[in-house]
């Protein structure tokens, strides 16, 4: 695929990818995913995204050719491979924070590489296609463990892990009551591990019911409807004994509905990076001296959010791109031992070739849409 | 209200990864004795720069890996290069990124066209799925664009005969 323009995907045939570096590999795609960052590039709101890249940064493959330096894959090998595009070898990698290479993004310091998001992180083409060009062969790709569903594997190359992080930079303790606002697949995920770090509570928000509802079910949370129960903060505040959460998490990001003002400024007149209505709606309905932990991705410049009741409530905000590297482990232990069942957000399964349709499905909220597979005609599998 | 889960040790999983110590500022990076000593590490093998990569002048180099999709070009590449003399502080820098897209989308047309290519709007956009997951709202969409696009012209179409009529 390739991006056109605002709302215009278009299936195209390019060149074959090819070895640029010793680390490089070239993978085969077998599966991708359209994930909900993808809409913030989908909708032009992302600066320098360039008419003619291939987005996607959540897929599984399996290794066609490798780079002379690559010895951790090997050509055949069956492979997630996370979102991030990290050396291994900066400071930041080094302490773990693989989200924030600093030898992946040569157009932003701010942002590490990631597969196939605009050039701000590193213009690489990604994996809503064939075949993909993979840097660092040697660092994030992991061999899928044998008898791991593919669709499983998927999704812990970002969604999962998102989730995952969410809840931990949450710092939950037991007994907390966890606010997620947005019921797309990270929300519905950050719900599900809240419950793994201890939370005694769980609340969702979000407007579509029928997220609503899978939400109710995945994650065994509580849900509603931010359109039917008023001033989600004053929701939130009658429900915690007028207190507030202990923890809020920002799952939607840039696309926030719920607020005109934050609509138009930051979705409609592109005067903000985005809407801010999560993250203000969390550090509003956060208790004194919580934690607001934010996966919800803005563009690059300001947003209008109350930071002097940050400072008043004593809040600490948490948030970071996910060092998905870092948590695969413990991740891929809890899908084998049934924990966690990524796969069963996934709603729709398309050919690569109906992906412009994918988009729209996914951006429109169109027929029950949580999560979508692209599979391409050469997946093989 | 109640809560609707009652019991939640009963969740598969639950309390497996708390965390007593996470309490809020858990070490979510590991201090390593190189922290503090700048750029000095040992940079991974330099991919070769055979294509023109705008790099961010909030460092002294590109990474040693870049993708190569899209170099810059045309107008809109005159505005990227622009962009990218000021820091990621700046929103001479952000401001003209999202020019130089706007200015990209029109070159790709003109491209298209160029080659001899109209562009399937209607394929690009997914509004076959519109019409068939969401067909009352899409028809109700399209009605509303029709009739402001013929009413524009309407409009602006009797205003030109109207000044044409004044001018005898």
């Amino acid at each position: 695929m390739e991006y056109r323009g605002p709302k215009r995907i278009r299936v195209t045939q390019k060149p074959m990818p090819e070895i640029l570096h010793p680390e490089d590999a070239i993978v085969r795609v077998t599966r991708s995913c359209i994930c909900g960052s993808d809409l913030h590039l989908y909708n032009g709101n992302v600066p320098d995204t360039r008419v003619g890249q291939t987005f996607g940064h959540e897929f599984t493959g399996v290794v066609e050719e490798i780079g002379s330096e690559v010895t951790k894959l090997k050509v055949g090998d069956n492979v997630l491979v996370p979102f991030n595009i990290a050396c291994g070898k900066c400071i930041f990698c080094k302490q773990g924070l693989f989200g924030n290479c600093h030898e992946g993004s040569p157009q932003a310091t701010a942002a590490g590489g990631f597969f196939g998001y605009s050039h701000i992180t590193g213009g690489y083409d990604g994996g809503q296609a064939e075949y993909v060009r993979v840097p660092y062969a040697n660092v994030s790709p992991t061999v899928i463990p044998p008898g791991m569903d593919i669709e499983d594997a998927v999704l812990l190359t970002d969604v999962v892990p998102t989730g995952y992080q969410a809840a931990e930079m949450g710092g939950i303790q037991t007994g907390d009551t966890v606010v997620v606002f947005g019921a797309g697949p990270v929300g519905i995920m950050a719900a599900r591990c809240a419950w793994l770090f201890g939370a005694g509570r769980v609340i969702i928000i979000d407007k579509e019911e029928y997220r609503l509802e899978f939400a109710r079910n995945y994650s065994k949370c509580e849900a509603y409807n931010f359109e039917e129960i008023g001033d989600p903060v004053l929701f939130i505040k009658k429900q915690t004994d007028w207190i507030g959460a202990d923890v809020c998490i920002d799952a939607v990001g840039a696309e926030a509905a719920g607020n005109a003002l934050q609509t138009i400024t930051g979705r409609k007149t592109l005067l903000q990076a985005g809407s801010a209505t999560a993250v203000h709606w969390a550090i509003n309905s956060v208790r004194k001296g919580g934690v607001v932990s934010i996966v919800g991705v803005y563009g690059p410049t300001d947003n209008l959010v109350p930071i002097g009741n940050v400072l008043n409530k004593g809040i600490t905000i948490r948030a970071n791109q996910t060092a998905v590297k870092r948590h695969l482990p413990r991740l891929i232990e809890h899908v084998q031992n049934g924990v966690l069942n990524p796969k069963g957000l996934i709603t729709h399964r398309l050919a690569l070739e109906d992906v412009a349709d994918g988009y729209r499905m996914f951006s429109a909220k169109l027929n029950n849409c949580i999560k979508t597979v692209l599979i391409p005609s050469t997946a093989g599998m | 209200m109640e809560p609707i889960t009652q019991n939640p040790s009963q969740l598969p999983g639950w309390n497996i990864d708390n965390d007593p110590e996470n309490d809020p500022t858990y070490p979510m990076r590991t201090r390593t004795p190189d922290d503090h000593k700048g750029y000095s590490w040992e940079r991974p093998t330099q991919q070769p720069i055979n294509i023109e990569v705008l790099h961010s002048i909030e460092r002294p180099n590109v990474t040693a890996v870049f993708g190569t999709s899209v170099p810059p070009s045309g107008l809109s590449g005159v505005i990227r290069r622009f962009a990218f003399k000021y820091s990621e502080n700046s929103y001479l820098h952000w401001l003209p990124l999202l020019l130089a897209d706007r200015v990209n989308v029109v070159e790709g047309i003109v491209e298209d066209l160029g080659h001899g290519k109209v562009p399937n709007i209607f394929a690009e956009k997914g509004y076959a799925t519109e019409w068939k997951h969401n067909r009352t709202a899409f028809v109700a969409k399209m009605t509303t664009i029709a009739v402001v696009t013929v009413g524009s012209i309407l409009i602006l179409t009797r205003d030109k005969k109207k000044k044409h009529k004044y001018r005898y």
